[in-house]
């Protein structure tokens, strides 16, 4: 049986999208009156447990034909250090 | 004018589409399940429809994107049927790239449902050859997800190939030029957050709709004779 390896997927808005989740975030945090918040920014998280033997290729494949829409978003790739045997 | 309205896990405009389309074109269109891999034949035209395919998980339209059947209208398209993509099947139609650009939350946050003015911007693709350019017309809007975004350049080449079909005429969702639908290059298919199968009889309060429908008939007629 191969290694799995967990990943973590942070798919994220580019800078100049408007961010109109992150605006109202940002607004209801003002509200509970915390303050010194300049700006915020909404995001995904993916997580995924994959086979070792899938490529950092693949990996960059899986991001751009589904997981994050190249038009308006980016995404950075964490491998967990914590890969255990499967 | 032989038609298919695809129908994904969640639409919810699909049988409307479906009596607009009978309605006005006097024929009854398919009906495609979206786990169909193929079309069995040759359409004039392919409706995308509205709702909220698998849930909007992901980004509104993506799955759906990728789901077999649109491998298909991706081919259809590239050979020059007809695609009409209707508020979620507009979001499914980008995300698919066979339009520009992409559709994000509302400026405003809120779900927008309601009657909203647009301006006609193209009044001689297939879709829109019925309408006069600047016409203002009313047809309802209902979506989450209607913010058109597209890079200035992007924006630019769709203004200057006249790309744009509708603009609103007010503000509605934070859109980009206030882009309401747009044509791919060929002109083939198109992408609108307005529903204008929700306006083809005056029970439903307006009939603004009804001239996207007698445009493509009326094309298809002109190029079969």
């Amino acid at each position: 049986m191969g290694i799995s390896m967990k990943i973590r997927i942070f798919v994220t808005l580019k800078n100049g999208v408007l961010d109109p989740q992150g605006k109202a975030i940002h607004h209801a945090l003002d509200g509970l009156g915390f303050s010194g918040v300049n700006d915020v920014r909404s995001g995904r998280l993916i997580e995924m447990d994959v086979e070792d033997n899938v490529s950092d290729d693949d990996i960059d494949a899986m991001c751009k034909k589904l997981l994050a829409n190249m038009v308006i978003e980016n995404y950075r790739v964490e491998k967990l250090p914590e890969s255990v045997p499967a | 004018m032989k038609s298919a309205v695809i129908t994904f896990p969640g639409s919810n405009c699909d049988r409307d589409m479906a009596v607009a389309i009978e309605k006005i074109s006097g024929q009854s269109p398919a009906r495609v399940w979206h786990g169909d891999t193929s079309l069995s034949e040759n359409y004039d035209l392919i409706a995308v429809p509205g709702g909220f395919s698998y849930g909007d998980y992901l980004r509104s339209g993506a799955m759906a994107a990728r789901s077999p059947i649109m491998q298909s209208v991706v081919k259809a398209a590239e050979s020059g049927t007809a695609i009409l993509g209707v508020c979620n099947g507009f979001q499914i139609l980008t995300e698919a790239l066979l339009l520009p650009g992409a559709l994000m939350r509302n400026s405003g946050i809120d779900f927008v449902c309601r009657e909203v003015p647009l301006i006609v911007e193209n009044d001689s693709s297939r879709f829109t050859s019925a309408y006069e350019k600047g016409e203002k017309i009313i047809i309802p809007v209902a979506h989450h997800d209607g913010n058109y975004f597209a890079s200035e350049d992007e924006l630019d080449r769709l203004e200057g190939e006249g790309r744009v079909a509708f603009r609103y005429a007010e503000s509605v969702n934070g859109s980009a030029r206030d882009i309401a639908g747009i044509l791919n290059a060929k002109g083939n298919v198109l992408g609108m957050m307005p529903h204008p199968e929700r306006h083809v009889e005056n029970l439903q309060g307006g009939t603004d709709g009804v001239r996207i429908f007698e445009s493509l008939t009326k094309t298809l007629l002109e190029t079969a004779g």
